[in-house]
């Protein structure tokens, strides 16, 4: 939340003060709506979900393995794959867009506060801007990708975890460690890669 | 032949340039407790990993009911998967679960039991392992033997017709150790499972074991019956099984069965061939009478403490002890005659009735045992026999059991304890 209203207020701030110099202030409310639905919601939500919860998720599933907990679920016949990492796969293909739904809204709210009530634009220009320009496609784009961030984070996250015993570079708790690390990496970059490919895919 | 049914034939398994398994050949029989012993680190749990397949391995072939597994149809083998049941060396509890979700999960999870019915099981077992006070902590909050308890009493609940123990008695105290192996093989006796063990307590072990398999040097370098193992001439032998055997006179202060042996025997050969020597047989009346009643703790302590006593009886004048099943003790006294240890026999009797036991019946006699449905007696009988140098020592301790009298009992009621 404190993030999305920050990164709002610094769009807003900036674009202000870019755009008053051709005299252009009443796109304000565009281009924020814009890139916070089309790249900055989904990206910079995609990221943070990974910090908090994608380094959560390899660091249980890590634990889980090397105290044989999975290899007990194999003994026990229930299928690890389902039990420990469908769940996940389903909760973040859920929250994933909800969660970049509620960043692109504080967003909004944070370049409305910094541009309109700090720096004196119009309330109606600010509001109107924003429902001229935004459209459905927008929208859906920007849910789209943090879709494809979803399944792309939790896969690298769970995987890291699971296979947290096969890494040649340490073993036991430092695996673990090590397994959260490459998973929070991974995952960050493979969200930017593929935020490219996605945008040049959708525009 | 019946077909084993699991055969191992020149397994062999690296882990990158670690050779742990050397062409290994096993056989395991239906419905009866196996026991693989090996100093650690030498392959035991890979060994059974292997059976449960969560390890494949880099050469050889394991047969199930004479079938390679590698010709087996999915279906089949994972039919075969889902009558096994293995118990971790490290308990792989499932932490952010309470020790009752632990117990269920197999059951949840792969049955469609009612939720009544799951409890009722789950209870069942909870109350064998004596876990009633725990079943809503999590295991992170358990001591070590109650973690243990719990990861077999999760992998009991499915009834399974072959389980794996991977070393169950490990960090349990002498008494616990002792019940969880007579419930092991209660089970096996009640539900005529296979079970494939992974132990270190020797000799204890052997008293429940059908068969056991001696691993050493990334093989397998026997296979039989516990009485085998003790003739088996093998560098094995005096390193894997004296040392634990030697650790398990630390604790008990009674000998090996095979200790006794080699003891008497030495005993024996610095004898003329006519002199006689004694030998005495306790036992603890209907053991399995008491554990079911009054619970293992309470009947294996009352054995730990008759041990104890009649070793420091009868160890100050020479004698040697063993215990030489689940509740006997056999005393050999190698300078006395039949009429010399009946004395000293009965001097014991004495003693045991004045201090011996004192402390143990003054706890027992605090209790109220309310939901005993009958009174239960302790009885301990005890007979003497005559043995010479020349005859075998089998026969003067079937001697000494035909002989056997009652020498002490009490029971133990609702109301407390008559002497």
């Amino acid at each position: 939340m404190l993030i999305s209203l920050f990164t709002g207020m610094v769009l807003g701030l900036q674009s202000y003060h870019a755009l008053t110099t051709f005299g252009a202030e009443g796109a304000v409310g565009t281009l924020v709506a814009l890139s916070l639905i089309r790249e900055m919601g989904p990206v910079l939500s995609a990221i943070m979900i990974t910090a908090r919860a994608g380094s959560a998720i390899a660091a249980e599933i890590g634990i889980q393995r090397i105290s044989e907990q999975i290899d007990a679920l194999h003994t026990m016949r229930i299928d690890p794959l389902r039990h420990v990492v469908s769940p996940r796969v389903a909760a973040a293909i859920i929250s994933f867009p909800l969660l970049t739904t509620v960043f692109d809204l504080v967003g909004m709210v944070g370049g409305y506060i910094s541009s309109v009530l700090l720096l004196g634009l119009n309330h109606g220009v600010y509001i109107n801007s924003i429902q001229a320009s935004v459209d459905l496609k927008d929208i859906t784009d920007g849910l789209i990708k943090s879709v494809v961030f979803a399944v792309i984070v939790v896969t690298v996250c769970c995987y890291q975890g699971y296979f947290a015993h096969m890494r040649k570079d340490s073993h036991g708790a430092k695996a673990v460690g090590m397994a959260t690390t490459s998973a929070v990496v991974i995952s960050c970059v493979l969200i930017l890669v593929s935020d490219y490919v996605v945008t040049s895919l959708l525009i | 032949m019946t077909t084993p049914l699991i055969e191992f034939r020149d397994v062999t398994k690296c882990f990158g340039n670690r050779t742990v398994l050397e062409g290994v050949n096993l056989k395991i029989y239906e419905g009866e407790i196996t026991t693989i012993i090996g100093l650690s680190g030498a392959g035991k749990s890979v060994l059974l990993k292997h059976i449960i397949g969560l390890l494949k391995p880099d050469r050889g072939t394991i047969f199930f009911r004479g079938k390679p597994i590698a010709h087996m149809q999915k279906q089949e083998i994972k039919e075969f998967f889902s009558k096994m049941s293995y118990m971790f060396q490290g308990n792989a509890l499932f932490d952010s679960l309470t020790v009752y979700e632990n117990i269920a999960l197999p059951l949840v999870e792969t049955t469609n039991l009612k939720k009544d019915k799951i409890h009722r099981r789950v209870m069942a077992r909870v109350k064998q392992t004596e876990l009633t006070e725990a079943i809503h902590k999590y295991p992170s909050e358990l001591s070590g033997g109650m973690q243990k308890r719990a990861a077999l009493a999760r992998a009991l609940v499915t009834d399974p017709q072959i389980v794996l123990f991977d070393e169950p008695t490990t960090g349990q105290d002498p008494v616990r150790k002792n019940a969880i192996l007579s419930m092991i093989a209660q089970y096996q006796k009640k539900f005529g499972f296979t079970a494939i063990m992974v132990s270190h307590e020797i000799p204890d072990v052997y008293f429940i074991s059908n068969r056991v398999l001696a691993l050493y040097d990334r093989k397998i370098v026997f296979q039989g019956t516990p009485e085998e193992l003790e003739e088996f001439d093998h560098p094995f032998n005096d390193e894997v099984i004296s040392s634990l055997e030697s650790l398990q006179k630390e604790l008990t202060g009674l000998y090996s069965r095979r200790q006794f042996k080699i003891l008497n025997s030495a005993h024996l050969k610095r004898k003329r061939s006519a002199e006689p020597y004694a030998i005495v047989v306790f036992t603890l009346v209907d053991m399995n009478f008491i554990i079911a009643n009054l619970g293992s703790d309470l009947a294996y302590d009352a054995l730990q403490r008759m041990c104890t006593y009649i070793d420091k009886h009868f160890g100050v004048i020479g004698g040697l002890s063993a215990r030489f099943s689940t509740s006997e003790i056999v005393t050999m006294l190698p300078h006395s005659d039949l009429e010399e240890a009946q004395n000293i026999l009965d001097d014991f009797i004495k003693d045991f009735e004045g201090e011996g036991i004192e402390s143990f019946w003054n706890w027992i006699k605090a209790n109220k045992w309310e939901t005993i449905a009958e009174p239960v007696t302790f009885t301990i009988v005890a007979g003497v026999a005559e043995g010479t140098p020349v005859t075998k020592i089998e026969n003067a301790i079937d001697l000494a059991k035909a002989n056997q009298k009652e020498i002490w009992s009490a029971k133990v009621c609702r109301q407390g304890v008559n002497v």
